[in-house]
């Protein structure tokens, strides 16, 4: 067994540290080709995979680029920059270390590129970048290995496919690369493996102690969770409490439009003045940085956030964590209580608070999941085609390609291992011409094949724009939000959509400040401060996460029980109740619920098939229910299932909750969807066909650019089976359309239908009437709301 | 029907829900920009390869107005192509296709900033035409009476849907841009609300022509205010 090489035993013994086992395993495995090394947060993790970097440039005789090292946050590169730099001075080793991302000067960049220092922290939008560039291979010549940190979350994303193919790039330049991955808990340690090695070669997994069971509970309140809503406004005391009995907290929202709102009421309570800051994506990135760094130097109590904070940076001393909200998904919960307590081998303390009465059993579930140990997650589908396209385009940049060679380097890459030669020619041909039916573009191919069979880049300025548009984050378009006046500080940003629902005068929350809206100017939104106590529209909209199907599961298995002794009194007796009225759902039938209420006939149909695929359950059922002739009138969909309320009352769910019946329904609706053409875009913008919004083009307030519904639309009319309409529907039926939750449920229920005709609403679906969200359904009504707004208006202003 | 009735100047006109002008009078029908061949061009460019449907879409819905209106005149209002070259490398399908809409109809090419040149396609090729008590121009003159123009793409919105929409006052009619492929610009843009008078009404195009009064910025409020 080799002991640790001087000097690093000297600096060890002086710091009176010994290695742990893992980072012990690390340098023996020190040239494995593929090498995952699983450890709880403060396990000397980023060390561990750093070591025999240090260990083989402490000689002094490498040139050129080492390492190269790459996570997913800009600020994680940073971070690591300085603490590595510390050791490395400490024991005096002739090892240079620079990070690379988005925020590096352009002479800082030239300079790397030219020299390119040991040790290259980056992200994988800029490898990509890297990659992009003709002298490619000079600059990642000597590259022996290269660390992907927080490979856990890149591999749930675009942004991991895109990484992975840029291995595969990088690997071509440099055979005897090696790959290491340091990853939090995940449910399968062997997917994220063999997502990183390369294609088919081993990946061995080292696991670090991962140290005492967390302690996790439910924050108990004097005060009953409300029946619906997610402010969890009634928690505040209760958490006060916790904030002042622990030194830093961190309290973890799941959308950011949660965290602001819980944000200023924890303000408003706040009689002792504790600093209490906030942290999400949406807010100004110098806002972000102060309550960064103010919370490094110790000075805050507690941070309300949201996933901004999931990764990385060591934040101090977090000796607690609350998640407000059910935690939908138990991987992530456990993860985020990694976050509590970064001295290692001491629990980290964690508390659940339910935003409301449904949330507590979904609480208690992810609580007995995380003691047990069963995380989820869903194995993600094969590599997407649309980061394959870019692909293609970003190697053409740095030279001209042999189609034959690509496709085997594309096949390397963990998430592509499976790729048809079809599909790899598909996207080829979509990159060259377009990829259409009626080939119009073949005079003005972007990459033209010549005679010796290669592909190249048709007019070379447009290595320009594809560089521009390299990346897979997709950002929505947002506005950047400003007090008013000259040099007004900017506060954020909001979703184009919502800045689009404001009128002069509406007050709305933002960075925890009550603003009103003033005026829209070029393209930032005016603001200015207001007194007001309570926003007149809550706040702006954000992601919904739905419930794992593991966690649905559990619930499922939970409503199976006698008796619920570790459930509060008020939600056991809520149970009860449903149980003498109607039925509780359970996992291998479906229970549908009918009853009038006000005047509406109601249907409930619990799916427990998670919010975005109980949403499409509802648009299908309404469309076919409007067939019906039963006008439906509209819907609300949660976690666990839809509501639909209309004029008629339902006389037989049972031919309404066939597959064949959802599966016909499907592909009618969803040509016309707003999802789809919202996921088009998404992929349209990552294939390049529609190039980024540069933020020039849009300040003239002239839209240079059309809306992508229209590109949308013409496909859909005269290339229905285009490429990017193909990957569009792939891409909806997983994610904002989730039928595959719709699937995997009419597959567990296998047509076995309770219908039970209540006298009255039923305590489950009680809560449902108040669920914020409520979906109208489109038809000739709306468009006669819309007319009469119109000659309201005309005669408001005097005009008819 | 559908459209949107009203007099300039005394000439009976119908913003149709299509974003087209009829004129019953003179059996005239005109739209704005069309910007047939956008997607060749952004290609030529080394841009990305748009759908290449355009020019048969905007071809068609064309046509379908033509027909339902029975027009034996037509102006297009400038920029009716992308740029001169997407003028002369039309497809010869959809050039044969601009052939035959052609015949025995009067036809009138006005010239815009995109399309400044003579185009090699039948029909006249003018600067401005002049109409009864209408002036027919690409780019609205300040000041000018009795104008029809394109050049803006103004758009409008209602309940968060915002569509191309005619704008419309006492002195001039700015058209909604009839292409596929094109963009908008928000009236409440300031060039807008300086051309336009204070009266001015909004026409969306959509299902059916709708006016609304055309949406204004919110004024700003003075300094000694805020």
């Amino acid at each position: 067994m080799p002991t640790l090489p001087e000097p690093f035993a000297a600096w060890f013994a002086g710091r009176g540290w010994t290695i742990h086992p893992h980072q012990q395993e690390m340098l023996e495995r020190a040239d494995d080709g593929a090498l995952l090394l699983i450890a709880p947060t403060g396990g000397g993790k980023t060390l561990a995979g750093f070591l025999p970097t240090l260990a083989e440039l402490a000689e002094g005789d490498h040139e050129g680029l080492h390492t190269l090292y790459v996570s997913p946050l800009k600020a994680l590169a940073t971070d690591i920059r300085r603490n590595l730099t510390t050791p490395v001075e400490e024991m005096g080793l002739p090892i240079r270390i620079e990070d690379r991302t988005g925020d590096t000067s352009y002479t800082q960049k030239r300079r790397q590129r030219a020299d390119p220092p040991h040790i290259l922290l980056t992200t994988p939008e800029s490898l990509a970048l890297l990659t992009s560039y003709e002298d490619a291979p000079r600059i990642f010549r000597g590259l022996r290995r290269v660390i992907v940190d927080e490979i856990h979350a890149l591999a749930e994303s675009k942004r991991g496919d895109q990484l992975m193919l840029a291995l595969a790039r990088l690997q071509t330049l440099c055979p005897d690369l090696r790959r290491v991955g340091l990853s939090a808990t995940v449910e399968d340690p062997q997917a994220v493996a063999s997502l990183l090695a390369r294609h088919p070669d081993p990946c061995h997994v080292v696991h670090a102690d991962p140290g005492p069971d967390p302690d996790i509970a439910m924050l108990r309140t004097e005060e009953k969770p409300p029946w619906s809503g997610g402010g969890a406004a009634y928690s505040i005391p209760a958490v006060l409490e916790q904030v002042k009995r622990h030194k830093t907290t961190l309290i973890f929202h799941n959308t950011r439009a949660q965290a602001e709102i819980f944000f200023h009421n924890l303000w408003l309570a706040n009689e002792d003045d504790l600093p209490i800051g906030i942290h999400h994506g949406s807010l100004d990135r110098g806002q972000r940085a102060r309550v960064e760094e103010a919370m490094v130097r110790g000075d805050l109590r507690a941070i309300v956030c949201t996933g901004s904070l999931d990764l990385g940076i060591d934040w101090g001393d977090v000796d607690l964590v609350i998640q407000v909200g059910a935690p939908k998904n138990v991987k992530r919960l456990v993860q985020r209580i990694g976050r509590a307590n970064h001295r290692y081998n001491a629990p980290s303390k964690a508390l659940l608070v339910p935003a409301n009465r449904f949330e507590v059993i979904e609480c208690v579930a992810a609580l007995e999941a995380a003691r047990d140990h069963d995380l989820d997650g869903d194995p993600r589908g094969p590599g997407p085609l649309d980061v394959l396209c870019q692909q293609i385009l970003i190697t053409a940049c740095s030279g001209p390609i042999d189609a034959v060679a690509l496709y085997h380097e594309v096949k390397t890459a963990g998430p592509y291992a499976g790729l048809p030669r079809a599909a790899f020619d598909d996207c080829l041909d979509f990159c060259a011409t377009g990829g259409y039916a009626l080939r119009a573009y073949d005079k003005w191919q972007r990459l033209k094949q010549r005679a010796d069979g290669l592909w190249e880049l048709r007019d070379p300025r447009s290595a320009q724009r594809i560089r521009q548009n390299i990346g897979t984050i997709q950002d929505t378009d947002t506005l950047k939000v400003k007090y008013r006046g000259r040099g007004g500080a900017p506060l954020g940003e909001i979703e184009e959509g919502f800045a689009a629902s404001l009128e002069p005068g509406d007050t709305f929350l933002i960075g925890g400040q009550i603003v009103r809206y003033d005026a829209m100017r070029e393209m930032t939104v005016m603001v200015s401060r207001d007194a007001a106590r309570k926003p007149k529209i809550a706040t702006f909209m954000g992601t919904k996460f739905a419930t794992s199907t593991q966690l649905s599961q559990r619930i499922l298995r939970m409503f199976r029980a006698e008796d619920w002794p570790e459930l509060p009194a008020h939600t056991r007796d809520w149970l009860h109740l449903q149980r003498e009225i109607s039925a509780l759902p359970r996992a291998d039938r479906l229970l549908v619920e009918s009853f009038a209420h006000d005047g509406r006939q109601h249907v409930c149909a619990y799916g427990f098939a998670g919010r975005n695929a109980q949403q499409t359950l509802g648009l299908l059922l309404t469309k076919r229910m409007e067939e019906m002739g039963l006008h439906p009138l509209g819907f609300v969909a949660t976690d666990y299932a839809t509501l639909i309320w209309g004029l008629e009352a339902l006389p037989d769910p049972e031919p309404l909750f066939s597959l064949d019946t959802l599966e016909a329904g499907l592909d009618r609706w969803l040509a016309g969807n707003a999802l789809m053409k919202r996921t088009f875009r998404a992929s349209a913008t990552i294939a390049g066909l529609i190039e980024r919004n540069i933020q020039g083009a849009r300040k003239t307030g002239r839209q240079a650019t059309f809306s992508s519904d229209i590109l949308y639309d013409t496909l859909q009319k005269y290339d229905p089976d285009h490429l990017l309409m193909r990957i569009t529907r792939a891409e909806a039926m997983r994610g904002l359309v989730d039928f595959d939750r719709i699937r995997e449920m009419c597959a567990r229920v296998q047509g076995r239908i309770d219908h039970v005709s209540a006298p009255h609403v039923t305590p489950l679906a009680a809560p449902l009437f108040l669920e914020m969200g409520r979906v109208p359904i489109e038809g000739a009504g709306r468009q006669r709301l819309v007319e009469e707004e119109a000659q309201a208006l005309m005669q408001a202003a005097g005009l008819q | 029907m559908n459209a949107y009735r009203f007099t300039l100047h005394g000439a009976e006109l119908h913003a149709l829900p299509s974003g087209a002008l009829w004129w019953p009078a003179e059996r005239m029908l005109c739209v704005s920009d069309l910007h047939l061949g956008k997607s060749l061009r952004y290609a030529r460019h080394g841009g990305a390869h748009l759908p290449p449907y355009e020019t048969r879409d905007t071809l068609a819905r064309l046509e379908a107005d033509m027909d339902g209106t029975g027009a034996r005149q037509v102006i297009c209002l400038g920029d009716s192509f992308d740029d001169t070259m997407a003028a002369h490398g039309l497809d010869p399908e959809e050039r044969q296709w601009i052939l035959r809409l052609q015949a025995g109809r009067a036809w009138t090419w006005i010239e815009g900033n995109h399309d400044p040149g003579p185009i090699d396609l039948g029909g006249a090729h003018q600067g401005e035409v002049q109409l009864g008590p209408l002036t027919f121009r690409h780019i609205a003159a300040p000041g000018a009476e009795a104008e029809v123009s394109g050049h803006y793409h103004p758009k409008a919105g209602l309940r968060g849907v915002s569509r191309p929409a005619f704008l419309l006052d006492r002195s001039r009619l700015i058209m909604p841009a009839y292409g596929t492929y094109t963009g908008g610009l928000r009236a409440r843009d300031k060039v807008l609300a300086e051309l336009m008078g204070p009266e001015a009404l909004a026409i969306l195009t959509g299902h059916r022509a709708l006016p609304i009064p055309m949406p204004r910025a919110a004024p700003p409020r003075s300094r000694a205010q805020a």
